[in-house]
Parts: C-alpha cells; sequence; structure tokens
C-alpha cells in the first residue's frame, strides 16, 4: 500500500517482556549458573580495553541477551579480546572468560 | 475490575462546581472540527436548562497551542489569558468556563504560576496595562465546559429521548472515554475524579445509558501532542501513538468513543482514515471506524437534536451505523445539507474506511 | 503499685520487652488495641533470611509473656503526667498509674490504594505483600486461586521513599520481603516468570545479599532496575505494567497474572495522638523522636517514657527485638536509679 502522507506509524521502542524468546538464554542458564547472577555494576565494561575503542560492554551483552536482543549481544561480543580484566574485577564472581566462550559456543551469528 | 474501588477514588476528586453565571470562552479550533459542539453547549446551559452563560465577541486565542508548540514565550501567553481575564471582569462574572482543554490546562498552569511567582503575576499586569490599558481579576472558579455538563448529566438525563443503548439487544453502548491530557493530568485536583481514574465523561456515559471501557492504553495521549503533529516530521509519533490506543481497544469492540478535548476526537477520528490508509485496519464493524464524539454532542444526541444540526456530518468516521443502533432518526439526503438547506456538497469517499 | 510498668502495644516489640521485664522481677501491663498478640508479625508466614516460620517466634514470645497483665481491645483513652508517674486510663474503664510507660505502638503498612496508579483496590489482580503473605498462610485468595500463575511482578518501594505519599523514608525490610517472596512464589509456581521492578536493592542485613544472588542465580527472577510507572487492566484480567528498564534506558512493559506491590512502613496514626498527650516529640516522618538517634535510640525526651521497635522508624525483626531488651534494660536501670 503506497503511502502518500509523508510520515509512517513507527514501531514502539518498548520492550515487551511477553514476547522475548529466552530458550537460548535458558540453556546458556544451565551451563552457566551465573548468568543471571549479574548485577549490572559496570566494572567489568570500566575496565574492557575494547570497549573504549569498539563499544564492547560484557554488563549489556548480558542484559541484551537477558532482553532477547541477540544480535546486538553477538554483535558487540566480537569486539571481545578474551584479555581477562573483566575476570579480575568482577564482585560476583562470575568465570567472565567462560562464560564469553559460552555465549559465543551458544549464539552462533544468524 | 473492581468498580467500588474506582468510586473511592472519585470521591476523593470531587470539586466544587458553581451551579449558575459562567463566563463561556471558545476554543480557536473546535468550531471548524466540531462545528455544532459549542453551539450545543450554550443551547443546552441557557435554553434547555436556563442558566446564565456569557460570552463576548472580544475574546481571541488563549495562546495555549502557540504556548505548547514553543512559538510564543510564556509572558505572552500569559498576557493574552491576562486579557481574557479582565473581560471577565468588564462583564462582571467570577465563574470561568473553557471549551477547551488546552485553554483550561493553560488557565490553571498559568494562576499555579502565578501563585508560585507572583513577582510574575505583577509583571504581566504591568504589560497588560501597557498593551490595552486594561485590569483584572482572577476567577473565582475556572472549570472546563465538561464539567458543567457532568454537572447537570443527571438534568440532561431526565430530558433525554435517546439512551446510550443498542436498540436491538438492549445492551448499552460500550464506550471509550477519552480525556484530554491537560484536564487533569498537571492538577489532579482541578479534575473530576482524578488524574488515573477520571470520571467527568464516565460520570456521562454511566447516566445517559452506556458501560465504559476500561483498556490498557486508556491513560495514554491521543497522539495530538502540539509539536508532534503540527512538526510535519513529527507526525509519525503523533499517529503511532493514535494507533497504539486502537490496538489497545480494539478488542472489546467499542462502540464508539466519547472525548472532552478539542485535539483529541479530531485525532482520533481523521486518524482512523490515515491508519485505514497506511495499513488497511478498521476498527469498527464490517469496514467502518468507531465514531468519535465530543460531550456536547452526544449530549445533542442522547437530547433528540438533529444529528446533522450537531455537525456530525463533519466527522470522517461514518456516524451512522451508531445512529442506527441507538434508533436516532435522521434523513440521509439532508447530512450534506448546511443552514437553510445549502447544499455543503459531497466528500470524496476514502478508498478502505467505509463511510456512508 | 509505684512501679507499676505500661507497654503501649502487644507486638514482638511489647511481648519481647515484657519477657525481659518478668524476668526482671517485674509485672508489665501491656495494652493491645487489636484483639491478638504479636501484631503484624502474627500475620506473616515466613521471616528471612532462614525462613522461620513466624508463628514459631510469636508463639514463643506470647509464652514467655504470658506472666504480664494483658488488656486486649483495649487502647489508651487519656493520659497526663503526674509529679513522677504517668496516670493512663485505658478505653476499657481501668486507670492506672505508672512509673514508665514503653511505647511499642509499631508501624501502619502503607495504604497502596493511595499510589492511584498501581490500580491496588482497582484492578482485580493487584495485592499487596502483607496479603500475599496471608495467602502464604491460608492457601485462601480468590486473586491466586481463580489465575494461571504464569508471570508475577514485584514492585518495590511502595509508599516508601515517596515524597509525594509523604514518606521519603525507607521501609527497610521490603527488598529482602520481595526477594523472599519471589522465591517461594517461584517455588510454588516453578515455571512462572518472576519480576521484581526495584530502584535500588538495599541488602543490607546477614545473609540478604546471600538470598539476592541465589534469587537471581538459583531461581532466574529477573531483577528489573526501574520504578513502574503505571499499571492497567487486559480485557482478561491480567495486568499490565509499564516500567523503564533503566539499565537498558528503554521502556519496558508485561503482562502478569499477578502484581504484589511492596507496601512500606508508615507511622503508627497513634503516635501522633499519643505524644500529644504527654508531649513528646514526633520525628519529620511521623514516628516517635528518640532522645538520640544513635546513642539513645529506647529512650525519649522525658523521664519514663520509653520507645521499643518499629514507632520510632522502620525496623527489621531481630533490630526490634535487640531494641524491646535493651528497652526492658534501661526502664530496670531508670527505676533503681
Amino acid at each position: 500500500m503506497g503511502n502518500i502522507f509523508g510520515f509512517n506509524i513507527s514501531p514502539s521502542s518498548t520492550v515487551n517482556l511477553d514476547n522475548i524468546d529466552l530458550t537460548l538464554f535458558d540453556r546458556l542458564h544451565e551451563i552457566e549458573p551465573d548468568a543471571w547472577k549479574c548485577m549490572s555494576c559496570g566494572s567489568c565494561s570500566a575496565t574492557c580495553p575494547a570497549g573504549r575503542f569498539s563499544g564492547m560492554s560484557l554488563r549489556k551483552v548480558l542484559h541484551n541477551l537477558q532482553r532477547g536482543k541477540e544480535k546486538e549481544a553477538v554483535r558487540m561480543l566480537k569486539c571481545c579480546m578474551l584479555c581477562g580484566k573483566c575476570n579480575i574485577v568482577c564482585p560476583r564472581g562470575i568465570n567472565t572468560r567462560h562464560l564469553i566462550l559460552s555465549i559465543c559456543k551458544l549464539y552462533k551469528e544468524d | 475490575m473492581i468498580y467500588q474501588g474506582k468510586q473511592k477514588i472519585w470521591a476523593d476528586y470531587q470539586k466544587e462546581i458553581p451551579d449558575d453565571h459562567w463566563f463561556y470562552v471558545r476554543s480557536c479550533i473546535r468550531q471548524n472540527f466540531f462545528p455544532g459542539s459549542e453551539r450545543m453547549f450554550l443551547e443546552i446551559c441557557r435554553n434547555v436548562l436556563g442558566k446564565d452563560f456569557y460570552e463576548t465577541e472580544s475574546h481571541t486565542t488563549c495562546g495555549g497551542i502557540a504556548y505548547h508548540c514553543d512559538t510564543i514565550p510564556q509572558e505572552t501567553v500569559m498576557t493574552i489569558v491576562a486579557r481574557q481575564f479582565s473581560l471577565m471582569t468588564e462583564a462582571g462574572y467570577e465563574n470561568y468556563v473553557a471549551s477547551c482543554i488546552t485553554s483550561f490546562g493553560n488557565y490553571l498552569e498559568i494562576l499555579e504560576t502565578w501563585h508560585e511567582f507572583p513577582e510574575l503575576e505583577t509583571r504581566i499586569r504591568e504589560l497588560l496595562w501597557k498593551a490595552c490599558r486594561r485590569e483584572f481579576n482572577k476567577p473565582k472558579y475556572i472549570a472546563h465546559a465538561s464539567d458543567l455538563i457532568y454537572k447537570y448529566r443527571n438534568l440532561i438525563a431526565e430530558k433525554a429521548r435517546y439512551r446510550l443503548v443498542n436498540r436491538n439487544t438492549g445492551e448499552p453502548l460500550r464506550v471509550v472515554e477519552h480525556i484530554g491530557c491537560h484536564y487533569s493530568k498537571m492538577f489532579p485536583s482541578k479534575g473530576v475524579g482524578g488524574a488515573e481514574y477520571p470520571y467527568v465523561l464516565c460520570g456521562m456515559v454511566e447516566s445517559w445509558g452506556g458501560s465504559v471501557i476500561d483498556y490498557p492504553e486508556r491513560r495514554h495521549c491521543c497522539g495530538y501532542g502540539f509539536r508532534q503533529y503540527h512538526v510535519k516530521a513529527n507526525r509519525g509519533y503523533s499517529i503511532s501513538n493514535t494507533h497504539k490506543k486502537f490496538e489497545s481497544m480494539e478488542p472489546y469492540h467499542p462502540d464508539m468513543i466519547i472525548t472532552n478535548c478539542p485535539g483529541c476526537p479530531y485525532f482520533l477520528d481523521r486518524w482512523q482514515y490515515v491508519i485505514a490508509e497506511m495499513e488497511g485496519k478498521t476498527y469498527g464493524e464490517n469496514g467502518y471506524g468507531i465514531p468519535v464524539f465530543t460531550y456536547e454532542e452526544v449530549a445533542g444526541l442522547v437530547l433528540g437534536y438533529d444529528p446533522w444540526d450537531l455537525g456530525l456530518q463533519l466527522h470522517q468516521v461514518a456516524v451512522e451505523p451508531l445512529l442506527d443502533k441507538i434508533g436516532i432518526e435522521y434523513r440521509p439526503e439532508d447530512k450534506y445539507k448546511g443552514i437553510n438547506k445549502k447544499d455543503l456538497m459531497r466528500p470524496e469517499l476514502p478508498g478502505v474506511l467505509k463511510c456512508c | 503499685m509505684k512501679d507499676n510498668i505500661v507497654i503501649v502495644g502487644g507486638g514482638i516489640a511489647g511481648l519481647e520487652a515484657a519477657r525481659q521485664l518478668l524476668k526482671l522481677g517485674y509485672s508489665p501491663i501491656i495494652v493491645e488495641k487489636e484483639d491478638h498478640l504479636g501484631g503484624h508479625v502474627a500475620k506473616w508466614h515466613c521471616l528471612f533470611p532462614d525462613m522461620t516460620p513466624a508463628s514459631e517466634i510469636v508463639s514463643g514470645l506470647i509464652e514467655a509473656a504470658g506472666q504480664a497483665n494483658i488488656f486486649l481491645n483495649t487502647e489508651i483513652s487519656f493520659m497526663n503526667r503526674l509529679k513522677d508517674s504517668y496516670n493512663i486510663m485505658l478505653s476499657n474503664g481501668v486507670s492506672v498509674i505508672a512509673k514508665v510507660v514503653l511505647f511499642t505502638t509499631g508501624f501502619s503498612v502503607f495504604d497502596a490504594s493511595r499510589k492511584e496508579e498501581y490500580g491496588y483496590g482497582v484492578y482485580d489482580q493487584v495485592m499487596t505483600n502483607s496479603d500475599l503473605e496471608q495467602w502464604f498462610n491460608t492457601g485462601k485468595d480468590q486473586r491466586i486461586e481463580n489465575a494461571d500463575m504464569n508471570a508475577v511482578g514485584f514492585v518495590h518501594c511502595v509508599g516508601s521513599r515517596d515524597e509525594k505519599a509523604r514518606n521519603p523514608q525507607c521501609s527497610k525490610v521490603c527488598c529482602i520481603t520481595a526477594v523472599k517472596q519471589a522465591i517461594e512464589m517461584k517455588k510454588r509456581f516453578p515455571d512462572a516468570m518472576i519480576y521484581c521492578f526495584y530502584m535500588d536493592l538495599r541488602m543490607f542485613g546477614k545473609k540478604y545479599e546471600d538470598f539476592y544472588i541465589a534469587a537471581q542465580r538459583d531461581f532466574g527472577i529477573r531483577f528489573i532496575r526501574g520504578r513502574v510507572s503505571e499499571v492497567s487492566e487486559n480485557i482478561d484480567g491480567r495486568v499490565i505494567v509499564k516500567a523503564e528498564d533503566t539499565l537498558a534506558g528503554k521502556p519496558v512493559k508485561v503482562t502478569l497474572d499477578l502484581l504484589v506491590l511492596m507496601a512500606g512502613m508508615v507511622c503508627n496514626p497513634d503516635c501522633g495522638s499519643l505524644a500529644g498527650m504527654i508531649s513528646i516529640q514526633t520525628d519529620t516522618d511521623g514516628f516517635f523522636k528518640s532522645r538520640d538517634n544513635i546513642a539513645d535510640i529506647t529512650s525519649s525526651m522525658k523521664d519514663g517514657i520509653y520507645f521499643a521497635g518499629a514507632c520510632t522508624g522502620p525496623k527489621t525483626v531481630p533490630e526490634t527485638l535487640a531494641e524491646a531488651r535493651s528497652a526492658a534494660l534501661e526502664i530496670h536501670t531508670y527505676i533503681n536509679r
């Protein structure tokens, strides 16, 4: 249908939690029980050497996965260099390296 | 839904509305969009109920639209409003009733601002004097015209010729009520029923026999939002919000929408056509839309006024299916005839949204 | 007779203080306006962090305070200060001259219907933390019996940290109570999604943080940082909750079968009237004002008037019990000075 009006109905930016498919995240949680343990303190992102120039943030990766934004998470994770600095600072003792590798294994691109 | 819970809240938000002697100010845009509404308001108040409502041709815009579109500064809108108050003072009234929700909110906001910044009021008094040598008293009461119809709703019901009931099934009509944002969201205590569950229109609907629908996006803006519409680049926001409301009310199959703001009925009505064109979707029965009314139009309908005298032919969404549901008599051939049977010409019919 | 001690309020603070005073050889009088002892705790199901049944704590206290003189369904009608004692008239006609009055009047639960936008008392599937505890105890609540429990939400800080509700104080226990109740619901409805909407989580007490971590890690409770702004009802009677996920900077919405409002602790309205009778002060939050908020929390500015528990501000159960013991000792020292 042609649009003669010059504007459109834009989709809502609201994240509707009803429609999020967490099947994959539940599988991640099985092998990485700590996947739900992050409290978004931001230590990992603050210390991440890749974050400064690439926008990589492990906190955001986890948050995006939990909100069903898998593509954004995977795109971000591509910039991780597995240097392990986040592992040192995480106050919740999450084995971030292990977690990142598990995410990579589960959430293959496309 | 626990109806008693709402009643409890409504009991907390009952404002004092004087019964008589009002200075009435019209809206800038309603006379074009809904030409019968303000006339009907005065007709009901003056001739049906015998009340004293005064209006003057010297009244101008309140400046609200320009203010909310950020095209005039606050001092300007305040001085315009000060002039309206001076007209009221000259006419010897102290109860001020606005036809428009934007104006109503504007007046309340200005009075509150003067209360909080008295030096601003002094300055506006000076500006008004310099500009046009006028002085004013502040109104004792400010009401929105829907407050008055709310107050008179049972008197209207007593004189009503029709009720908001489906003639064929005997069931009450399912009515969506939509309140203008500036009615009570800024100052909940100034609206009948407060901000979360306003009662002003519910009261009318109940009194006239309909049943009110409470749907998830009830509180949401109609979509007009001033800059959202008036800046063309933003119009997508405007229609997206309206679309959201229709999607939310759709499962309830509303028979009609009643509103108390100038912008809301306009956008809820006209955007149905645009949504139909864009998405191929209509929300009423059999390809029609959901008819949208001002409260004065609904009052006029139940009192038995001719739908075409109420200006319902200017609606985008056809009202005939609803008139038939209630059993209101009308002459289809008179739809596009104006005063003295002058031919208003027939509009082009839209492609998707079915109209009569 | 001249050493009469009147304890106003038969909740856990009053009972614990009575227990201690009995052990010290006094015969305290407990005045309770309700028809039961144990106050709010008596209606609770389990207490964090060890899931101790509340009934165990309360029945233990009632047993230990059994020798006190207890008036149920009784209020203070009138009270005034004599030279070094207080003249108290009770609503049952009894009058007492007391050397010491201990206020253990506790708190009131915030009336959640005042947060109109959350729809308590308007929307069917909205309840409070107290309602949920009651359901844990009785198993009877239509809101839960009549619905599938696929998604349940908890709203933190309802009427707490809320200047519009005129309660700027933190109610202290709601964060951990929400976590406790969320876990409890997950145990009863393992397939349900459980959400907690919080502004920040105040896990200050012993084992609270462990509890929170377990809720996240082991029970998959989903914590969303953002205050619920609006609740509405769906056509099928479920509630739709809107908030901002402030960690993502995006609005979120979710449809829930049950929404639990963590109604906070507000001052007992009796505080004001009792304080007025004997000219003691209430604080800006409406709770009784202690002589000193650090060094002397159980004393008032007047001789012979003491406080214990949540009548001076929101407290946990162990804090309340500790204050009651402390007040008993203060009273003992005062009488024997």
